[in-house]
């Protein structure tokens, strides 16, 4: 080889190095968490993938808005529903939000294998999944919380009592942040492990609604057989019910649960762990998921 | 009309790996609900016949005529990979008539069977609730996985949509609007299942007559669009 170096030469053909300023790990984290947030509401994105979560926005802040009007309108004393409840009505909305969004956040990079992409990038495994938990859990605080803001306003516009309608409303926002970070890491825990299109948003759905289904159903079962002790201990079960029973126990929320009979906070603590563990085991499932980047 | 390979690889693709999973799962759950149930309260008709309604047709039948019907087609045209059983001489009728019965036995068997059981475990089939209910889980699958096999045509977005219309149109809608029930599937099924349930203990908001009009009118028409829409699919990129 060293004879032949008089002939063969490299030419330096003058490209440059970048020497631009290094953005760096903190910057790919928060452009990912941001694009990944402006995504999940389609921004960003063709206009077809606008309609359906901006669609979900608009059924999730329309009754809040109608209830305002009638409030102000029949000069009530109170709104006709509570902050903490607002979610828990509208809980299916939320369920197909997260059902549609969760897998279109992590199921197409995987599918497009794209992840290696990104780990090309001076980001971390830890930063991927903290991004995108993140992205996805504001996405949903952002769509559960601004029927809350709509419904504060609208009652204060109403002259209703101030102190009041605070506590309620700094109630509701701790509720629904709670019900964010699970969703988000329920779905996508479960958006990672099934990248198929259409199968992952099946699957969310099974879990939120089918659980939910099945626990209330089996509860008022057991109301009218005479054993309501046993209808909180039944609320462990599915993901809105376990926070319905934190806000019951905790957040002065009147429970949903069949007569009323949410759990004290003896049990509510028990809830209170399980949700947290939920999130955090999400989240630990998240980063062995991503140990493997592919399929 | 039929064609066997087509058939094959269909079930291939709907009962492959970990679709079959989900496909499972529910089943097993309403018959572990029901086992509990019936240990928990014995059995009572009226306890059977709200889990059956409330749990079995409400929501175990669409999903699975979501994944099912949807799960037939989807992924074929979503890979591209239907292009190559297009190029083949075979009938798109006769590949949307294929895929549509092994969505409808697919759904059938992982609906109607364990609603049939799980009403024999809640009360032993009393007043013919647990007939009844599997009636129109049979009835039902027909006609869920019809649609949503459309819906795997016409839209890459067809299980949101299929879900948007089992759970908002069918319960939310369903419970609020009473005109909304006349356009469900659920309502048409449980018409059959009122005829075949003792008792009144099964009611529709929808008269049988109607019902059977339009469950075979749905099915017919949303089949036949399915062909027209195969026969000028257009395959788009990811958006």
């Amino acid at each position: 080889m060293a004879t032949d170096s008089a002939q063969t030469q490299i030419h330096n053909i003058g490209y440059r190095n970048y020497d631009g300023p290094r953005l760096g790990r903190a910057y790919a984290r928060r452009s990912l968490f941001s694009q990944s947030l402006r995504g999940a509401y389609g921004l960003g994105r063709s206009a077809k993938s606008k309609v359906l979560p901006m669609l979900l926005f608009a059924v999730m802040c329309v009754p809040a808005a109608i209830m305002v009007a009638v409030a102000v309108a029949t000069k009530a004393n109170d709104l006709p529903v509570q902050y903490t409840r607002y979610a828990i009505f509208l809980q299916a909305v939320i369920g197909l939000f997260i059902a549609a969004q969760a897998p279109q956040t992590v199921s197409r990079d995987l599918r497009f294998k794209t992840v290696p992409l990104y780990f090309s990038r001076p980001i971390e495994r830890l930063d991927y999944v903290l991004a995108k938990f993140a992205a996805m859990a504001s996405a949903l605080f952002i769509i559960t919380g601004a029927p809350l803001v709509v419904l504060y306003i609208g009652s204060l516009l109403a002259k209703l009592d101030f102190a009041d309608q605070t506590k309620g409303f700094a109630q509701g926002l701790v509720s629904v942040a709670l019900l964010s970070l699970l969703f988000a890491g329920l779905g996508l825990v479960i958006a990672a492990l099934t990248p198929r299109r259409g199968f992952g948003v099946a699957a969310v759905i099974a879990v939120l609604t089918v659980s939910y289904g099945a626990v209330s159903a089996v509860q008022a079962i057991a109301f009218n057989q005479g054993s309501p002790g046993a209808v909180q201990w039944l609320g462990l079960f599915s993901p809105i019910t376990l926070i319905d029973g934190v806000q019951t126990a905790f957040l002065g929320a009147s429970s949903n649960f069949p007569g009323g009979h949410g759990p004290g906070s003896g049990t509510g603590a028990v809830y209170l762990l399980v949700v947290l563990a939920l999130i955090y085991g999400s989240y630990a499932v998240l980063m062995r998921r991503y140990r493997k980047v592919g399929l | 009309m039929y064609n066997p390979t087509v058939a094959r690889l269909t079930y291939r693709a709907l009962l492959g790996r970990r679709r079959a999973a989900i496909l499972f799962v529910l089943p097993a759950l309403l018959i572990v609900i029901s086992v509990a149930v019936r240990s928990f309260s014995g059995a009572d008709d009226q306890v059977a016949a709200d889990l059956l309604g409330s749990f079995a047709l409400a929501t175990m039948v669409p999903l699975i005529g979501v994944i099912a019907g949807t799960g037939a087609i989807g992924p074929e045209i979503d890979d591209g990979s239907i292009v190559y059983l297009l190029a083949k001489p075979v009938k798109r009728s006769t590949i949307i008539f294929t895929k549509l019965i092994v969505a409808i036995a697919v759904t059938m068997a992982f609906s109607a069977i364990p609603t049939l059981i799980a009403g024999f475990i809640l009360n032993g089939n009393g007043q013919q609730i647990a007939i009844a209910y599997t009636v129109a889980a049979l009835v039902a699958s027909i006609a869920y996985a019809a649609v949503f096999l459309l819906l795997g045509t016409v839209t890459r977005h067809a299980v949101v949509f299929g879900l948007v219309y089992a759970l908002v149109w069918e319960s939310l809608f369903g419970n609020l609007v009473p005109g909304a029930r006349t356009l469900s599937v659920q309502q048409w099924s449980l018409a059959l299942a009122q005829k075949i349930g003792e008792n009144d203990v099964i009611s529709s908001d929808v008269g049988l007559p109607l019902a059977v009009v339009l469950l075979v009118g749905v099915t017919v028409a949303a089949t036949w669009y399915a062909g027209q829409k195969l026969r000028t699919l257009k395959l788009a990129g990811e958006e």
